[in-house]
């Protein structure tokens, strides 16, 4: 069940950051979405799909965000949560559940679910979807896919694993001091 | 020197599972001499093999086999395939648990007079009583090395200990300490003191905490009257013509059907496990299931009055670091009806790793309400809540529809809250948020319960045949060489975590059953 960050898919490609941003074009707030690829608005790191489409891709990293918002928490571990939907077996699951999402933007007057400015409105939006099953799916993944990626710990302080460094015996295991 | 038994040895005495109840009784009847042949479902894994990784461990250790549930519990939404949380391994959950060791309090071992008849709730009295277990207590506690009995010290407050003695001292409360753990404050055993590695759930690496898997299962093997077998998987227990047990057939590790000959059979699978045996056990003597004239087997099912609380302060508890359970206030452990309900319960320290409290904090919750919770995990302060549920004829395992891997009939758990227990848990809920705000609190949680780690009650206890499934030994009423040697044997369950007295009352049995075997009478 760990998925850890540094997966295959996901890895900067062989273009510069220059050259990756011109290929691609805005998708919500802070990612960029180009022909078979999704990118952080930085190109810090680019996530390449092959069943699902990018668009589908950067939509489902937005509502995983929306899902479990954690501002500390950057795009790149929401991208991870969810890269394994990109699958030829997930692939038609995933693209009629990102279909019903943007229905359910539409319904309630937007253009999709990912131009959808404020949080609060595409919050909005998922509560209209969430006792489906596209959407009950893609939240309990998400409490492993996310909160089970080692790297995402530290952001929290959570320390892990702890015996090879000798327990918190002499680091700290009763440490507080605020009392 | 590992015994190794034949098929066809109707001398040996089998016992099924190898946790808390099978793991102890095991031991103890090889150390007096008798052979023992244990059938184990799960692997054996060791110190060495535990993970301090929460899902991790949690794949390598659950019981993951199919179940399935019933009743207005919320675990049966949240959780409907995995109502418990609990080990499938040698040694059993004894693997998983915290090690908190407390004996009953003398009143709950005669619930029904003690509360009198409450409308709903099947209580009994035990058989037994607290001048009776005494000396086995005694032993069990030396056993396990618990700390603050005996001459053993406690063990050291880490920080979630800390906040909850300094809120539990401001409410008043008098009885606050860091519990009595079968956690090794100092060298005991040949076992180490704990580390304050803050993975008691997962198997302790350094064997501080008692567990059956490195204590009695290889105690017992050195005698050369126990031989374990592991990944063998306890189907069906059979029976002659007179309505005596004569073995029990099993699928081993290469998943092929066994049969080995037993001049007595003792059941301790666990809550589950053993009253789904029974029920699968059933033949044209015993339409009903083996041990079942009464109609109690499966039923009664308990898992204690449970629920956490977690608190928010604006500066770091880090309550992952050391022990997971080491703390505990116990004056809210008594009877006392004033408050709303009969009986009582204790609240203990406790602490989930990030993934765990993602998962546990509010099931199927999102959004910001639950991802703040979430972004403030360093300031987080825990405790558990553990109190007597009542026993209800209809919270019960029968068997469902829905098959295994062996294609054998699988549990179902039913279970609805009693309103004694529901009133028992709203009381807890607001003395923890009150012990939080009582240090600073900023925001607390009363979380619901977990899939329950608790299990009771499904092949109790009684003085009278039509009331229970077993006698005060453990013995079953109906056919007396077949044992219940678990946790499922107990008549009510009291306000304390069930571990201490699972092992007393192993031992006890292990004493019963030799000096019967001794004398012929069984
Ligand atoms: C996370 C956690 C923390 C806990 N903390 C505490 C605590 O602090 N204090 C406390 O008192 N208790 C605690 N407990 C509870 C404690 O672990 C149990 O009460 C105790 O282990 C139950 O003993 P048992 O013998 O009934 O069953 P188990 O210990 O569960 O053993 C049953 C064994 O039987 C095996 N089995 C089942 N069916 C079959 C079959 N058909 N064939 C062969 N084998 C089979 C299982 O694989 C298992 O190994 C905790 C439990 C958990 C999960
Ligand atoms: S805290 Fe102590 S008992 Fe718990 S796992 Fe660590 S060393 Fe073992």
């Amino acid at each position: 069940m760990t998925q850890h960050p540094k997966g295959p898919a996901l890895e900067r490609r062989g273009l510069t950051r220059r050259q990756l941003l011109s290929r691609s074009v805005a998708a919500g707030a802070s990612l960029v979405v180009g022909a078979g690829f999704v990118a952080s608005g930085t190109a810090a790191w680019a996530l390449e799909t092959t069943a699902i489409k990018p668009e589908s891709m950067a939509t489902l990293i937005q509502m995983a965000r929306d899902i479990y918002p954690h501002d500390q928490v950057a795009d790149q571990f929401y991208a991870i949560a969810v890269k394994g939907y990109d699958t030829a077996e997930a692939a038609p699951n995933v693209e009629a559940g990102i279909a019903e999402l943007n229905a359910a933007a539409v319904a309630a007057g937007h253009a999709d679910y990912i131009s959808i400015g404020w949080e609060e409105d595409r919050v909005a939006v998922l509560r209209a979807i969430e006792t489906g099953v596209f959407f009950q799916t893609i939240r309990s993944g998400l409490v492993t896919g996310l909160y089970n990626q080692k790297d995402v710990w530290p952001i929290f302080g959570y320390q892990g694993e702890s015996f090879s460094q000798g327990g918190y015996i002499e680091r700290g295991f009763d440490d507080i001091d605020w009392l | 020197m590992v015994a190794k038994f034949d098929l066809n040895d109707d001398s040996v005495v089998v016992i099924i599972g190898t946790g808390a109840g099978g793991g102890v009784l095991a031991n103890e009847l090889a150390q007096k001499g008798v052979k023992v042949v244990a059938l184990e479902a799960g692997g054996r894994y060791l110190p060495e093999d535990y993970i301090n990784d929460e899902w991790e461990s949690f794949t390598q250790l659950a019981w993951l086999d199919a179940r399935t549930t019933s009743g207005t519990w919320r675990v049966a939404k949240d959780f409907s395939g995995l109502p418990a949380w609990i080990v499938k391994a040698v040694g059993g959950t004894t693997t998983h648990w915290a090690g908190a060791s407390l004996r009953f309090q003398e009143h709950e071992w005669k619930a029904l007079s003690t509360y009198g008849a409450v409308e709903g709730a099947s209580l009994l009295d035990w058989p037994i009583d607290a001048a009776e277990m005494a000396p086995w207590y005694e032993m069990a506690e030396t056993k396990l090395g618990v700390t603050r009995t005996g001459d053993r010290a406690g063990l050291p407050g880490n920080n979630n200990f800390k906040v909850f003695e300094k809120g539990a001292l401001a409410l008043g409360y008098k009885e606050v300490h860091t519990g009595r753990m079968a956690i090794n404050s100092a060298d005991y055993d040949g076992r180490m003191a704990c580390q304050q590695t803050g993975f008691c759930f997962q198997g302790c690496k350094w064997g501080a905490k008692w567990s059956a898997a490195y204590t009695d299962i290889p105690a017992g093997e050195a005698t050369g009257n126990l031989e374990v077998r592991e990944r063998s998987h306890a189907a069906r227990i059979l029976h002659d013509d007179s309505g005596k047990v004569t073995g029990v057939e099993y699928f081993d590790k290469d998943g092929n059907l066994q049969f080995q000959a037993a001049r007595i059979v003792c059941v301790a699978g666990n809550t589950f496990e053993s009253p789904r045996l029974l029920l699968n056990s059933a033949s044209s003597m015993f339409p009903n299931g083996l041990a079942n004239s009464s109609d109690q087997v499966g039923r009664n099912y308990m898992r204690h009055t449970t629920g956490s609380v977690y608190a928010i302060f604006d500066k770091p508890v880090r309550m992952w670091r050391g022990t997971t359970m080491a703390g505990i206030i116990q004056d809210e452990a008594r009877h006392d009806p004033s408050r709303g309900f009969v009986g009582g319960y204790e609240l203990e320290t406790l602490s989930l790793g990030l993934p765990f409290m993602a998962a546990f904090l509010n099931p199927g919750g999102w959004g910001r309400g639950f991802t703040t919770a979430l972004d403030h995990y360093e300031n987080m302060a825990g405790m558990w809540i553990v109190g007597e549920d009542m026993p209800q004829a209809t919270n019960r395992v029968t068997l469902s529809e829905a098959t295994d891997q062996f294609g054998l009939k699988v549990a179902n758990v039913h279970f609805d809250d009693h309103p004694n227990d529901v009133a028992m848990r709203n009381h807890a809920y607001k003395q923890g948020v009150a012990i939080y705000e009582a240090v600073g609190a900023t925001r607390a949680f009363p979380t619901p319960p977990y899939p329950s780690t608790h299990n009771l009650g499904t092949n109790r206890m009684s003085e009278r045949p039509e009331d229970g499934v077993c006698n005060k030994w453990g013995q079953t009423h109906d056919i007396a060489n077949l044992f219940i040697s678990d946790g499922s044997q107990f008549t009510t369950g009291a306000a304390e975590n069930p571990t201490l007295t699972i092992v007393a009352l192993a031992i006890r049995q292990a004493d019963h059953i030799a000096r019967e075997m001794a004398a012929g009478n069984i």
